[in-house]
């Protein structure tokens, strides 16, 4: 395969950009995941009455559904209930939907893993129950949930290449359209598994690395 | 021993159930100021619920407990107050597996009490000192033995200068070799006046460092005595059959 | 005239389209699982043999497929491919082949997964009692293996049934696309298509991946 390198100079800097939007989309996306997911599962713990059941229904439609219809129904459906958000908005608030019911799937099981006997002997010396949660419990749940956290980032930093069907000029797009318009096939492609590749790897390799050092500091009483 | 003290602790008709299952059928129990009372009875019996009653950390279904003439009320307000005032310590140990040592003695004289790090850590490091750990202040919990986790969990509790102490089983987990040393700790504790309610199964260290024992049996004390005398001369023929269980003697001769 | 968008499902076999739509893509999950079930299972057990090349080969495969978006496989198998080598696959055949290549990774890991799970004092108990390997593998091993293997294996196939929903990306006729196809056509008549469209293939996947999930969950918790 002899890839042709003018080209690929000369459409680098658009993969650039793409890989930026993707970024974006991931990061924002993630961090709202996080926050709905921890939010989500301290109800969960705690079995919130009411809550407890939207979360659960939330959490089965999430799961249960390609990121790729929820984000159609957002884009498209939406606007006619006067609900109008743009391409990238959609796309964080999909990611967050979707990887919202993954975070808190992995850390209500982190806060189950906790041995009840740790609230119990925190109550013991006087801790309230948010000083518990706060100092005690979610500590050490989150510690648990790190590999399943880090699977989950992974997962869905690989799910936002579906926002190219809404028409957001992320890598698939730009990847998509080289090969329309010039048949550069090879290099497009290229370019995409690398641009892939910068970004997942340092990722990966950076879960790799914080879940050894937890084991590696593994708790366990 | 110091029995004329002001009463410390007070259970009076307590009563608790689960399901169908009643654990404790109206105990009444006092403990004055300095005493030490081992709580005896074979497993089951209620006792391990009692402390727990106690501590709050269970609700009950009858009676009342008070301490210093506080009532103690699962859930109440001021539990957490209350339970600055009684230390406990489970056969699990359960130190936090995320702090070291030092942290986990010092974190709620801090954190509960709002002492300050100086303050606190100076006590803590006068407790581990006393228990031979300080040494290991920078350890996890997951590289000390079951004798010493179990020395950390008590020096834990008295941090916070509890007024009473319940011991739950606090051997019953540990290797034969490793009793020893929790148990001296608790015979030096006693020695130095602090009121002890224990849970145990070690019948020679019961005798050792109680004034009092209380024989539970069905969730009811039926006997409450000097330790000496329970051991020599118990009243009920349960007791004497409890007792029987511990005796090994060779019946071929 | 303007109608209520909810109509338009009900309009003449618009609703049977989006059903055949969603069958597209589920038979492509189909094949696509009942390939990479024996294909994964022989992975697995290829990757625990204990040869360097075996592993490191196996290594490279289950992470490059496993850190590439499915949707960029699917790009390199249906537009790279194609021209590369001048095979000229349709889009169901590149999507087959992509997800089957997926799902023998991921099959391949959990077959991994659940043999090495197996404690070691099984086999030795196995061979104490005068068992050869071929017998401890079939009567101690493989039982144990498959109650573990089976809840994962069928929530591979709720998650192959979401992911194919990405063929619609290479051109392939499936509900997505049947839906814009309907919303296109009554754009004047039912401006509020796109709503009720859109949602109701949001829950034709989620009718078709629920009762899945929850056939997995309860075999793992009866299982446990």
């Amino acid at each position: 395969m002899a890839l042709d390198w003018e080209f690929i100079t000369k459409y680098a800097p658009l993969y650039v950009e793409a890989a930026k939007l993707t970024v974006f989309i991931a990061f924002w996306g993630i961090l709202l995941a996080l926050v709905v997911g921890i939010l989500c599962s301290a109800a969960q713990y705690y079995r919130v009455p009411v809550a407890r059941q939207v979360i659960a229904a939330y959490i089965e439609l999430s799961r249960n559904t390609p990121l790729l219809v929820q984000l159609f129904f957002l884009y498209f459906g939406l606007p006619n209930l006067g609900i109008v958000l743009s391409g990238k908005a959609c796309a964080i608030i999909g990611i967050a939907f979707l990887g919202g019911s993954y975070m808190a799937e992995t850390l209500r099981s982190g806060l189950e893993s906790i041995d009840k006997s740790q609230a119990e002997s925190a109550a013991s010396l006087g801790f309230g129950k948010w000083l518990t949660m706060k100092e005690i419990i979610f500590p050490q749940a989150f510690a648990v949930s790190v590999p399943g956290i880090c699977a989950n980032v992974i997962f869905l930093i690989k799910e936002t290449s579906v926002v190219s069907g809404i028409a957001l000029a992320d890598l698939m797009y730009v990847a998509k359209d080289l090969i329309g318009l010039y048949y550069q096939t090879d290099e497009a492609l290229t370019m995409l598994v690398i641009a892939y590749l910068a970004i997942l790897l340092p990722v990966s390799l950076l879960a790799t690395l914080l879940e050894r050092r937890l084991r590696h500091a593994g708790f366990g009483n | 021993m110091a029995t004329e003290n002001t009463i410390q602790l007070e259970v009076s008709g307590l009563r608790k159930t689960f399901g169908n299952d009643i654990i404790l059928n109206g105990v009444d129990l006092t403990v004055r100021k300095g005493e030490v009372v081992v709580i005896l009875g074979s497993s089951g019996c209620g006792k391990s619920t009692l402390l727990r009653c106690i501590n709050g950390l269970e609700p009950t279904d009858g009676g009342s407990i008070r301490i210093d003439g506080e009532e103690v009320t699962s859930g109440g307000r001021n539990l957490t107050q209350l339970r600055q005032k009684i230390g406990m310590v489970f056969q699990s140990y359960d130190l936090f597996p995320h702090k070291n040592i030092l942290d986990n003695v010092t974190l709620a004289p801090v954190k509960v009490q709002k002492r300050t790090k100086d303050d606190a850590r100076e006590e803590a490091e006068q407790l581990l000192r006393r228990v031979g750990l300080w040494e290991k202040r920078k350890a996890y919990p997951r590289e000390l033995s079951g004798g010493q986790k179990q020395r950390v969990a008590i020096v834990r509790a008295l941090c916070m200068n509890p007024e009473i102490m319940l011991f739950d089983e606090v051997t019953a987990a540990l290797d034969p070799e490793m009793v020893r040393e929790v148990l001296d700790v608790m015979l030096e504790l006693a020695e130095g006046g602090m009121t002890m309610l224990i849970v145990t199964h070690e019948m020679q260290f019961a005798r050792a460092v109680a004034d009092r024992i209380v024989f539970l049996d069905e969730g009811k004390i039926l006997e409450n005595l000097p330790a000496e005398t329970f051991f020599t001369n118990p009243k009920t023929q349960r007791a004497k059959d409890f007792l029987q269980t511990f005796e090994f003697r060779k019946e071929t001769s | 005239m303007q109608g209520s968008g909810i109509n338009v499902l009900f309009l003449g076999r618009n609703f049977a389209r989006l059903l055949e739509g969603l069958w597209v893509t589920m038979r492509i999950s189909i094949i696509a699982v009942l390939l990479s079930i024996p294909l994964g299972i022989l992975f697995g057990m290829f990757m625990t043999l204990r040869h360097p090349v075996a592993k490191a080969v196996s290594r490279v495969y289950l992470e490059f497929i496993r850190i590439m978006p499915q949707l960029v496989l699917l790009f390199i198998a249906y537009f790279g491919v194609t021209r590369a080598f001048g095979w000229n696959w349709s889009a169901d055949f590149s999507a087959v082949l992509v997800f089957t290549l997926w799902g023998t990774a991921e099959m391949g890991d959990l077959v991994r997964g659940a043999l090495q799970s197996i404690p070691r004092h099984q086999y030795d108990s196995a061979a104490a009692l005068g068992m050869t390997k071929w017998q401890t593998f079939i009567y101690i091993i493989v039982p144990q293996t498959l109650r573990r293997l089976l809840p994962p294996t069928i929530n591979l196939t709720t998650r192959m049934i979401k992911t194919t929903s990405l063929v619609v990306l290479i051109g392939i006729t499936e509900v997505l696309k049947v839906g814009k196809q309907i919303i296109d056509v009554n754009r004047f008549v039912y401006p509020t298509a796109s709503l009720w469209v859109y949602g109701a293939v949001f829950v034709l996947y989620f009718l078709a991946c629920w009762p899945i999930s929850v056939l997995a969950r309860q075999l793992e918790k009866r299982w446990r």
